[in-house]
């Protein structure tokens, strides 16, 4: 039997709502304890004081671009950019090339994980084929093939009655709908939040009305249906207000945010920094405020990277032509830290927002510390101070408004059932 | 010293715009004598970098250049994706290792020319950059007022078009509000940017109120796309609500300046009557074009940057 | 435009420094009269047609003394000649090197040169270099008949070969010292004098 021990850390989980400094034993990957002063004997040892020990985080919402793309990302180093950024779970969206609407290719997707990527990647495929928005894709054989969730993401579907039909034929597999809610008509070429922002820079806007007109939309389909919609990205106030009364009268709505729509608003796109550049659009400072706020009351339950990576010199081009998106996995941790030191969120309902709700949205094993389950854990040093530098970091891309920054916090250490696949001062071990 | 470049009204001060028009009053002397070339800038190389095709200003910075004696090179690259051969920064590296004097840079897409001046030695001067600003067009207009009014402080100037989409709105509402004028802005309301009252102008959906007291009418070019159905009906109903003609232009001061940063749409902007007699100066305006360009290109061209004089921000990519 | 401040953060212009920082005056007001009236009865002498003379001043301390140069004209000979205002910034042969550009003063030429007898005025002759850049100005303009020169003060140190033909007062220098013509207040309104100032009190570079 292989032990691991890790000790003296602060043991965050929001399953059972422990929150104390304390050891945590894993046997054959799996929890086997956790709190108080376990027996490390014949285990390997891990120190962690002065370190939170949490279950690992999950994100629903990645782009590893492979197949198609791997010049900007692959399945190899996405898994290890998730690693380093203390994901054991990543979701991987389906606009891909080709498009992941067909078993072959969410088969394709899962080999290259088993063999390549240091954590779970749990495929997200296509809603409708080649992301047209038209016809729907074969939910019950992708679920066969290992598909988790379904979602256009990159594109809405415009046709509501496209929606709704996909929106209830989920239900058939009892997976979410993930949705990116943007009128298409009414963002028209918008690049940039409109507003002052817009108006200074001489760039066309995107209105925050876009987005809320879709999500209340796309709600009431739920609403009908009784499928369980879940929202991608939200980044305004109207969005957060309208999940927030829908699940006031029970829709099965649920919802996520990225940590830059928690942390940047649209003043940082008033140098033309194509970095900047995001869909949705980095918002107002209402819209930020609102997008935390949500988060804090649990309007919004889960933060997600939307890690979209891009190559320099796609980013490297005029702002309307430059591909929205930004990577996210390696500095997520440091960026939404930020909420706890500021005082909003305690430690342990962060990482409820990072791994335990994640987890149950995707319905997979995860969030918890809870003994018998997998034991992917994350070990988070919330002070470590450390200067962002995409170039050495493990994604092949660059594309972070971060890049150069001096931030605050970082994963130390990563495991996946029991093994340690990223180590602060080792980097990614394994595959 | 305020920079090397002439990106935008926005980054200038008063003191930097009165300035470049004071040289320039001594600019159109030159235009004005017999042999109208001087030798100040002989030997220097300058390029009109643009991506975004237009004789008018180009010919004016030509003409500005070489009455300098300048070398002036124009290079208009291709902007069809079909065609794109090199991007936008490999020719500009590309020019720049031809150690130029200045490059003055027109692209339909905001942002431009700031990026192409981050990666080179040479200024950079915006020749128009999207809806984002065109300060030589604004500088020209700041000119004319001050020539046929004698000041800018307290006049109340009204730009009339489509705003939204407009970088010579945008440019003159900075240019006259930091030297002192009231700026207001009429437009039909598909037209208006969000949050426009934050340029500090107030804005009009009625052109007769936007006129009451106007010292200067500014009319702005409506592109045709723009009037086929989206932003507006017609042609027809946009001239009748927001064109300018002698009848409406009495809602405005006795005395009252027309301008037109050119080409003129007959009876669309502007009636003919009014496009081509007084009060409109829309020669003047061209004429102190060749001036304000002779003006920036004396004050801006040659000063390349010298390496590990100036701090620079890291490039692509520094946020909050 | 302010010429005694350098505000940081514009295009501030390389002009010459003003104020009162000092300096003895080597010609007072009632010296540059008598100077004038001299000057003015030499270019009497040399010149009979009193109608072809065109004095051209090169601003700013050429202007006044050229006002006053045509005024004594006419009081010697009855003919006030015309006058010209001619800046030179632009000829300049220093504006490669120099990264701060200079602000430009009024050019106005009410008169054609052709066939002219152009007397150039300036206040300070030094290196020679602005009377040069005055000739090539002045060649741009048409074809004089004759160029002749008037400075107020020369005071040595030329770098090229440049003569002037009629001069207030020899004033030998230090290359490091600052010869200027001031008016009241800085300006250029009477009483007028010249001063030199050691260059470490101006404070240039």
């Amino acid at each position: 039997m292989t032990r691991v021990l890790i000790r003296g850390g602060r043991l965050l989980d929001p399953a059972s709502g422990l929150d104390e400094v304390g050891d945590l034993l894993v046997e054959d990957g799996r929890i086997a304890a956790a709190g108080g002063q376990l027996d490390g004997r014949a285990a390997e040892v891990i120190e962690a004081a002065g370190a939170w020990v949490a279950p690992g985080f999950v994100d629903l919402h990645t782009h590893l671009r492979e197949p198609g793309q791997e010049y900007k990302e692959d399945i190899a180093s996405g898994g290890r950019a998730a690693a380093a950024g203390g994901f054991t779970t990543i979701a991987c969206m389906a606009n891909t090339q080709p498009v992941n609407d067909d078993p072959a290719t969410t088969d394709f997707i899962l080999d290259r994980a088993r063999q390549d990527s240091p954590v779970r990647v749990y495929p997200v495929a296509a809603a409708t084929r080649g992301l047209e928005g038209k016809v729907m894709t074969e939910m019950v054989a992708l679920v066969g093939a290992g598909a988790v969730a379904f979602s256009d993401d990159g594109r809405t579907i415009m046709d509501a009655g496209v929606m709704r039909r996909v929106l209830a034929y989920s239900r058939l597999v009892g997976a979410p709908v993930i949705a990116h809610c943007e009128d298409r008509c009414l963002v028209g070429e918008g690049v940039v939040n409109e507003g002052p922002c817009s108006t200074r820079l001489g760039l066309p806007g995107n209105p925050a009305i876009a987005e809320t007109v879709m999500v209340e939309r796309d709600i009431l389909l739920a609403e009908l249906t009784g499928a369980h919609l879940h929202v991608a990205h939200v980044s305004v106030a109207g969005a957060v207000e309208a999940i927030r009364r829908a699940r006031e009268r029970g829709v099965n709505v649920t919802a996520e945010v990225t940590p830059h729509h928690l942390a940047l608003t649209d003043e940082e796109t008033l140098g033309f920094d194509t970095h900047t550049k995001v869909a949705p659009p980095l918002r107002s400072a209402a819209d930020v405020a609102a997008c935390r706020a949500g988060l804090v009351d649990g309007t919004l339950d889960a933060i997600a990277t939307d890690h979209a990576p891009h190559a320099v010199h796609e980013k490297d081009q005029e702002f309307t032509v430059a591909p929205p998106g930004m990577i996210g996995l390696e500095t997520a941790v440091a960026v939404v830290l930020d909420l706890v030191r500021e005082g909003l969120l305690s430690p342990l309902e962060l990482v409820r927002r990072l791994s335990t709700n994640p987890a149950r949205i995707l319905r997979r094993p995860g969030g918890s510390l809870a003994r018998g389950e997998p034991a992917d854990v994350v070990i988070v040093d919330p002070d470590r101070r450390w200067t962002y530098d995409p170039a050495k970091g493990f994604s092949k891309s660059r594309n972070s408004p971060w890049a150069g920054k001096a931030l605050q916090g970082r994963a130390i250490a990563t495991l996946v059932a029991g093994r340690t696949v990223y180590d602060a001062d080792r980097g990614v071990l394994v595959p | 010293m305020i920079g090397r470049d002439l990106l935008g009204i926005e980054d200038l001060e008063r003191v930097d715009i009165e300035r470049i028009l004071d040289t320039a009053e001594r600019m159109r002397e030159i235009g004005q004598r017999e042999v109208k070339k001087v030798p100040t800038l002989r030997g220097r190389t300058i390029v009109n970098l643009f991506f975004e095709s237009s004789t008018r200003t180009r010919a004016s910075f030509e003409i500005a250049g070489k009455r300098l004696s300048a070398d002036v090179i124009n290079f208009s690259p291709s902007t069809s994706s079909l065609k794109k051969q090199e991007s936008i920064l490999d020719t500009a590296r590309t020019l720049d290792a031809m150690d130029l004097d200045a490059v003055i840079v027109r692209h339909a897409v905001a942002g431009v020319p700031k990026r192409i001046a981050d990666e080179l030695e040479a200024p950079v001067i915006n020749a128009g950059d999207g809806a984002h600003e065109h300060p030589t067009q604004a500088l020209l207009d700041l000119l004319t007022v001050r020539q046929e009014k004698g000041r800018i402080d307290g006049l109340t100037v009204a730009i009339v078009g489509d705003i939204l989409h407009s970088r010579v709105a945008r440019s003159n509402i900075y240019g006259f509000s930091k030297l002192g004028a009231e700026v207001r802005v009429a437009a039909p309301p598909t037209m208006l940017p969000a949050a426009v009252e934050t340029l500090g102008v107030k804005a009009f959906t009625s052109l007769r109120e936007a006129l009451d007291g106007a010292d200067v009418v500014m009319a702005l070019r409506i592109q045709s796309e723009r009037l086929t159905g989206s932003y507006f009906p017609s042609v027809r109903e946009y001239s009748a609500t927001f064109g300018l003609d002698r009848g409406k232009l009495r809602y405005a001061k006795d005395g009252a300046i027309v301008m037109h940063p050119g080409p003129v749409n007959r009876g669309v902007e502007l009636s003919p009557d009014l496009a081509d007699h007084r009060p409109s100066v829309i020669l003047d305006q061209v004429r102190n074009g060749v001036a304000i360009r002779m003006a920036v290109l004396y004050l801006f061209a040659g000063r390349r940057r010298r390496p590990g004089l100036v701090a620079e921000a890291p490039k692509g990519g520094s946020a909050a | 435009m302010s010429r005694a401040e350098h505000p940081p953060a514009s295009l501030a212009p390389a002009g010459e420094p003003t104020g009162t920082a000092g300096g003895h005056p080597v010609l007072d007001d009632k010296g540059i009269r008598r100077a004038l009236m001299r000057i003015a009865h030499e270019i009497v002498e040399r010149n009979e047609d009193a109608e072809s003379v065109y004095l051209v001043a090169i601003p700013n301390g050429g202007v006044p003394l050229a006002r006053q140069l045509a005024r004594n004209l006419r009081e010697i000979s009855g003919v006030e000649p015309m006058v010209g205002v001619l800046d030179t910034t632009l000829y300049r042969d220093d504006l490669q090197t120099t990264s701060e550009r200079p602000a430009l003063r009024a050019t106005e030429m009410p008169s054609a040169v052709d066939e002219r007898v152009v007397i150039l005025v300036d206040d300070v002759v030094k290196t020679g270099r602005t009377i040069r850049a005055a000739m090539d100005a002045l060649m741009d303009f048409g074809r004089p008949r004759m160029v002749q020169v008037v400075g107020l003060v020369d005071r040595g140190h030329r770098e090229l070969p440049i003569k002037l033909d009629y001069v207030g007062k020899n004033v030998p220098t230090n290359p490091g010292e600052v010869v200027r013509l001031q008016g009241r207040a800085g300006g250029l309104e009477p009483p007028l004098e010249v001063v030199v100032v050691p260059a470490a009190a101006e404070g240039r570079p």
